[in-house]
């Protein structure tokens, strides 16, 4: 039976989600249109008692239900999420670190996903892999060697390795000449020397060169230290990788763009623009409160990737982030660093309406939320 | 008394010019004598009674008013030289390196000023002021590093800033003077481009020359018990200013040498600076002559204990009491014990009129002294009359409507009762006064989880709404049965706890009684349903007590924790392990436990709530709970050292699975030592190991529960408590019966202490699970040295984990709060902040409220069998 024609009727009135609901239900308990008719009624009646009421302190609630819990979160930032995955900060510290918005998160990671019609046999994995993980010169070094009179650096590739990686030895020798433009870069013979051009070279100059050479990198992507092949529950194969560039891992060939993901909410939000931000947010969010065995509706979560996100950028709930821009002089005084928020005011002569609700508490007046909203007007009676 | 309601529209913060200062003030202090020889404030000190009046029997001279009638008022010092204020040094430091110091203009020429300004003025308008503030960044990253004025061409120096308050030209210093000068020549069109509204603050006031003196209420002098006068820290401030500034007048007058004059002028500097903050890093903070920091302006607003957190944000009550606490499941849980003697002391304002006239005497006839009565009379005029033996004819022969009876507590008085840490708005929430004997507040160990409060000690607070609107919001929006489904997950979070749900179980799992017997506990817990007793048997299963309970129209489906997942078609009801149903108030099968009945997750407690008004919800609830507790009054319950004793096939089963464990580790460290152990894909062989060690010997453990968790229940209370939900895990009975098992420290098994070696009595590099953190006794048997000592470790670190915790979640939640606390629901469903811009368009994309939903959305099939009546 379908109950199309009457879900049209509710549709306006009803929540889409619930509308969903009813149909599985429905069907499954096979209902006369009558019945229907009267569940639905029912329902939206069950609706209006359960929506929420004007004025709420939407705000406070939703920062009670994360701070009452915040309590008994474990503050373990290492967790070992399976027998082959990295570790991922988690828990309270994770939790800090999203809210505050922070640009370097302590363990960025990719969650790479393949197209479908990648073969993942171990020889296309590696190859995939090799483009993605970054390699630093050092990894493909036979021998590397400061010649203390001449006073350069002298160094031979392991040949091997190289063809592993698919990687010449002239494209190496190249990648080492464009990155040391102040250095005299030169091959003979497989061996390479590098000499600083600088006039007085002196040997701690050369040492640090030495340093700098092994961290070169000559192939893969910038940032992503490892990658992990992670077989998911539903067989397919996956790549985590720690490190995150998001950009650059999306320009492979084989990656999945549409279902690739980075935990770095920046990343995402230049990439992606703000709402993939905000549902990032979300989702980040969530994982650590599911790990933690922790149950918070997720409105709260919602809410505040809403209040992070509205103004087109990510915010974070710090004295420089959300709680920094506030209209009111005294709200902000009142967060942190009064003085400094006072002084600032008094130089361009900030007014402070007192429209939110901390002011209105300093002054002892009552706050613009539930019911110190409606005003009563009325006339007196003539004594 | 009249009482006028003023309500403060707006507030502008602006910079105090020196005319503005010697407008507001009413005094010039001139002397930093305090008081003369007979203790009386002397003239133009810094006590002036012109400044206001902390003293009682004293009157302002300004206003006339007496103590707390006069608020005070500012007087002002003429300072000999000018002084850097040190708040604006920042900004003067921008000032200088931005304009010419030949004439005063702003290092841009007209053009691109102009067009910066054009800027600043459409974001002026717009009252953005951040972008504002952008803009004139941006100007003095722009200005600063110009070299030559494009206005008069004088060549100009950088200016560098010695802190904390020295400006140096090249290796000349700047002397305030100067400064001031140079700010005075800086028009007001280019103030403007620094970022400052020159009608607000002109940067020559940042160079002080004249100091405003703050009242004296706002730094009352304190006489000690010797009679001794203690001034405040600011008075001594102030003091000391105002000394070096007459020192530094008379010097310069007297035509003192240079170098005396500048010394006594930084010291003035210094004095000043320390009045405005004293926590200044370059300087030394002033201090008392005990040694102890002053604490000046900057410290009396600053930080948790400053004016604006402390004071202004934080405020303290009246009519508020606070004791201990303690269970009482007789009262209600929406009601709260409240001890007679503080019943007597806290009070209630109540006007008396024609109808109450005769009442409310009965109150003052009692007096203070004798239960229930009244202590104060307020009359109309405001004056507060104690009620004594000798006033009290009086005052009844003056009562009449119109006056205010402040009368004790009675039973049935709103009341809001709270317990600290107040995480969330369950931790407030008003109750009904029921005045008992004792000393401490009692409550229902039912709403023992929102308060999160226990026994051992646990204080609480109690305040008393005085006026009638405060009355009628604490009970429409804060009593117990309104905050009954928390708003974190939609989950009701009062429910039975403890031996109430123990009690049900057994109830309703194995017991059944006599007919009289049942009737007899019914009516204990206050149920008389004569229609319902007549139809009990000579025996009454525990299903049927329960069931007389209920009221006849409720019908319900639930699964207690053993159910395992079945499907419900086509069986009978009563061979689904875990399935309960209810049908027209009569349980026709399975038993209560904690996820019908509990806190959390009693779904049987949440759908009496959505299917009942909040009276009957809570009278429910109550009977309920009483019933759980008068099962076990009858029957006894305990628990016993025999509850973790194992039967003999348990044990031998326990005794073979932890053997074949350790065997089987020490067969996969053999395999290790060959070197034939395959490692997981992107693991070491050692990190292998660890983790198939880990799991197997986790895999013992968990087999162990399960052996322990299937043993029959007969009369071991801790097997039936943990089944019931009522307290305790199987784990717990587990560890102390049959194994702890493997201690870990952050998810690996315990490595560290000596080199490869946890302690010193193993062999170097010993990786069996002996050596590494293994307990195989149980805490009955009793631990040897090295397991105690392993078990130690774990149990340190995760008390570490919770001190450490703490702060970091108490400041998240903190800056949460202050983050979003503006953000409420509109009338239109959108939530938007206090300037009204729209943070959700619909909130939560359905406007649900969650503590109105069942676990965060309406549960479309209840409706359904509701509908149907089934």
């Amino acid at each position: 039976m379908s109950y199309d024609d009457l879900i049209k009727e509710y549709e306006s009135k009803l929540p889409g989600r619930l509308i969903e609901d009813f149909r599985k239900q429905a069907e499954e308990f096979n209902l006369s249109k009558q019945d229907a008719k009267k569940v639905l009624q029912a329902l939206e009646k069950k609706y209006i008692e359960s929506k929420i009421n004007p004025g709420e302190a939407i705000g406070i609630i939703t920062a009670e239900s994360f701070g009452e819990p915040g309590t008994q979160m474990t503050l373990r930032t290492f967790h070992l999420a399976g027998v082959a995955e990295a570790n991922i900060t988690l828990g309270l510290p994770r939790l800090i670190e999203i809210f505050d918005a922070r640009k370097d998160i302590s363990t960025p990671t990719m969650e790479i996903y393949l197209k479908k019609d990648v073969k993942t046999d171990e020889k296309t994995l590696d190859k995939i892999i090799s483009k993605i993980k970054e390699i630093k010169l050092e990894e493909v070094l036979k021998e590397i060697s400061i010649n203390i009179i001449k006073l350069h650096i002298e160094l031979s590739l392991n040949k091997s390795r190289l063809s592993d990686l698919d990687l010449t030895e002239e494209q190496v020798f190249k990648t080492i000449k464009s990155s040391f433009k102040n250095c005299e870069v030169m091959n003979n013979d497989g061996v390479i020397t590098l000499k600083p051009k600088a006039k007085e070279v002196t040997l701690s100059v050369v040492y640090s060169l030495k340093e700098k050479v092994k961290s070169t990198p000559v192939k893969g992507i910038q940032g992503i230290t490892q990658v992990l092949p992670v077989k998911r529950k539903d067989g397919e194969l996956l790549l985590m990788s720690s490190g995150s560039n998001l950009s650059k891992v999306l320009e492979i060939e084989e990656v999945d763009a549409t279902r690739t993901m980075t935990n770095d909410l920046f990343e995402i939000a230049k990439i992606f623009g703000i709402e993939a931000a905000r549902q990032a947010i979300i989702n980040e969010a969530s994982k650590v409160i599911q790990d933690q065995a922790l149950d918070i509706d997720e409105r709260h979560i919602m809410f505040i990737s809403d209040a992070m996100t509205t103004t087109g950028v990510i915010k974070g709930i710090t004295r420089s982030g959300i709680s920094g821009e506030k209209e009111s002089v005294l709200a902000r005084a009142s967060f942190e660093t009064p003085v400094v928020h006072l002084v600032n005011a008094s130089l361009v002569g900030e007014v402070d309406y007192l429209n939110s609700v901390i002011e209105n508490v300093l002054l002892n007046q009552p706050v613009p939320l539930g019911t110190g909203l409606p005003d009563l007007i009325t006339h007196m009676r003539e004594k | 008394m009249e009482k006028i309601y003023k309500k403060v529209d707006n507030i502008t913060f602006n910079l105090l010019s020196p005319k503005e200062i010697k407008k507001q003030a009413v005094a010039k202090v001139v002397t930093a004598e305090l008081y003369d020889k007979e203790g009386y404030p002397v003239d133009g000190g810094l006590m002036d009674i012109r400044l206001g009046v902390i003293d009682p029997g004293l009157r302002c001279k300004t206003c006339n008013g007496k103590l707390k009638e006069c608020f005070g008022h500012f007087g002002y010092i003429e300072l000999a030289r000018p002084i850097i204020h040190i708040n604006y040094v920042k900004v003067l430091l921008n000032f200088l390196q931005c304009t010419c110091s030949e004439c005063g203009r702003i290092l841009l020429d007209d053009a691109t000023a102009d067009k910066y300004r054009q800027k600043m003025e459409k974001f002026d308008r717009a009252k953005n002021l951040s972008l504002f503030r952008k803009v004139a960044k941006l100007v003095k990253n722009n200005a600063k590093s110009v070299k030559k004025c494009p206005h008069c061409k004088a060549k100009q120096v950088t200016i560098k800033l010695e802190k904390p308050s020295s400006f140096f030209e090249d290796q000349k210093r700047l002397s305030p003077i100067e400064v001031r000068a140079r700010m005075e020549k800086v028009p007001d069109k280019d103030v403007y481009l620094l970022g400052l509204k020159p009608e607000s603050a002109r940067p020559e006031w940042m160079v002080l020359t004249v100091l405003i003196i703050p009242p004296v209420t706002m730094r009352p002098s304190i006489t000690l018990e010797t009679g001794e006068r203690a001034e405040d820290d600011l008075t001594h401030k102030l003091g000391d200013i105002v000394r070096i500034n007459q020192r530094l007048f008379e010097n310069i007058n007297a035509g003192a040498p240079e170098i005396i004059v500048e010394d006594l002028w930084d010291l003035l500097q210094y004095h000043i600076t320390t009045y405005f903050d004293n926590n200044i890093s370059q300087i030394p903070p002033a201090r008392h002559r005990s040694g102890q920091p002053l604490k000046t302006l900057t410290e009396r607003i600053k930080s948790k204990e400053g004016r604006f957190r402390h004071n202004l944000a934080g405020k303290r009550v009246n009519y508020a009491a606070r004791t201990v606490i303690s269970p009482d499941p007789k009262i209600a849980f929406n009601e709260v014990g409240v001890p007679k003697e503080v019943a007597m002391e806290l009070t209630l304002a109540v006007r008396v009129t024609e109808w109450n006239i005769e009442y409310l005497k009965s109150f003052v006839k009692n007096g203070p002294k004798v239960y229930p009565g009244a202590n104060y009379v307020v009359y109309e005029d405001g004056k507060k009359k104690k009620i004594s033996p000798e006033t009290q004819e009086q005052i009844l022969e003056e009562f009449r409507p119109g006056l205010i009876v402040e009368r004790h507590l009675i039973d049935g008085d709103i009341s809001i009762f709270n317990r600290q840490p107040s995480l969330h708005r369950m931790s407030i929430m008003s109750h009904r006064v029921v005045v008992l004997p004792g000393k401490s507040f009692r409550l229902n160990p039912a709403v023992c989880a929102p308060y999160n409060a226990d026994f051992d000690g646990d204080e609480m607070n109690l305040h008393i709404p005085q006026t009638e609107e405060a009355q009628a919001e604490a009970s429409i929006l804060m009593d117990v049965q309104t905050q009954i489904i928390s708003p974190k997950q939609g989950l009701n979070i009062i429910g039975c706890i403890d031996d109430s749900i123990t009690g049900l179980y057994l109830l309703t799992k194995r017991m059944t009684m006599s007919k009289p017997e049942a009737i007899k506990l019914l009516l204990s817990i206050g149920v008389d349903k004569p229609e319902r007793f007549k139809k009990f048997k000579d025996k009454v299963t525990g299903n049927e007590i329960f069931s007389a309970v209920l009221p006849e129209d409720f019908n319900f489906i639930g699964f207690t924790k053993s159910y395992k997942g079945e499907k419900i078609k086509g069986k009978k009801p009563q061979d689904i392990e875990g399935y309960v149903l209810i049908k027209n108030g009569e349980m026709k099968c399975g038993f209560i436990d904690k996820n019908l009945i509990g806190g959390g997750n009693g779904t049987l407690l949440r759908d009496i709530r959505r299917l009942y008004d909040e009276k009957t919800s809570v009278d429910l609830y109550g009977k309920i709970f009483r019933l759980g507790i008068a099962v076990l009054f009858k029957r006894g319950f305990t628990i016993k050292t025999q509850d973790a004793d194992l039967a003999d096939n348990v044990r031998s089963k326990v005794k073979s699975i932890v053997n074949d464990a350790l065997e089987d580790v020490e067969q996969t460290i053999e395999l290790f030592r060959k070197g034939k152990l395959k490692p997981f894909s992107s693991k070491t062989v050692e990190e292998t190991l660890e983790l198939m060690i880990l799991q197997k010997l986790n895999e013992a453990r968990n087999q162990i529960g399960n052996i322990i968790a299937k043993s029959d229940e007969g009369e071991n209370s801790t097997l039936i408590m943990a089944h019931s939900g009522a307290k305790g895990k199987i784990v717990n009975l587990a560890q102390t019966a049959a194994l702890v098992g493997q201690q870990a420290l952050r998810g690996k098994r315990i490595e560290k202490g000596f080199k490869n070696r946890t302690l010193s009595l193993f062999k170097p590099n010993d990786l069996s699970p002996e050596a590494r953190g293994f307990v195989r006794h149980s805490y009955k048997q009793g631990l040897n040295p090295v397991e105690f000592f392993f078990h130690a470790m774990t149990g340190r670190d995760s008390l570490m984990d919770t001190a450490l915790r703490t702060p970091k979640s108490g400041y998240l939640y903190r800056r949460i709060s202050n983050a979003l606390q503006d953000l409420k629901v509109e009338y239109d469903f959108t939530v938007r902040d206090a300037n009204k811009s729209i943070v959700q368009f619909k909130y939560g994309d359905d406007a649900i409220d969650v503590s109105k939903s069942d676990n965060g959305t309406i549960d479309v099939r209840k409706v359904i069998s509701e509908v149907l009546g089934e």
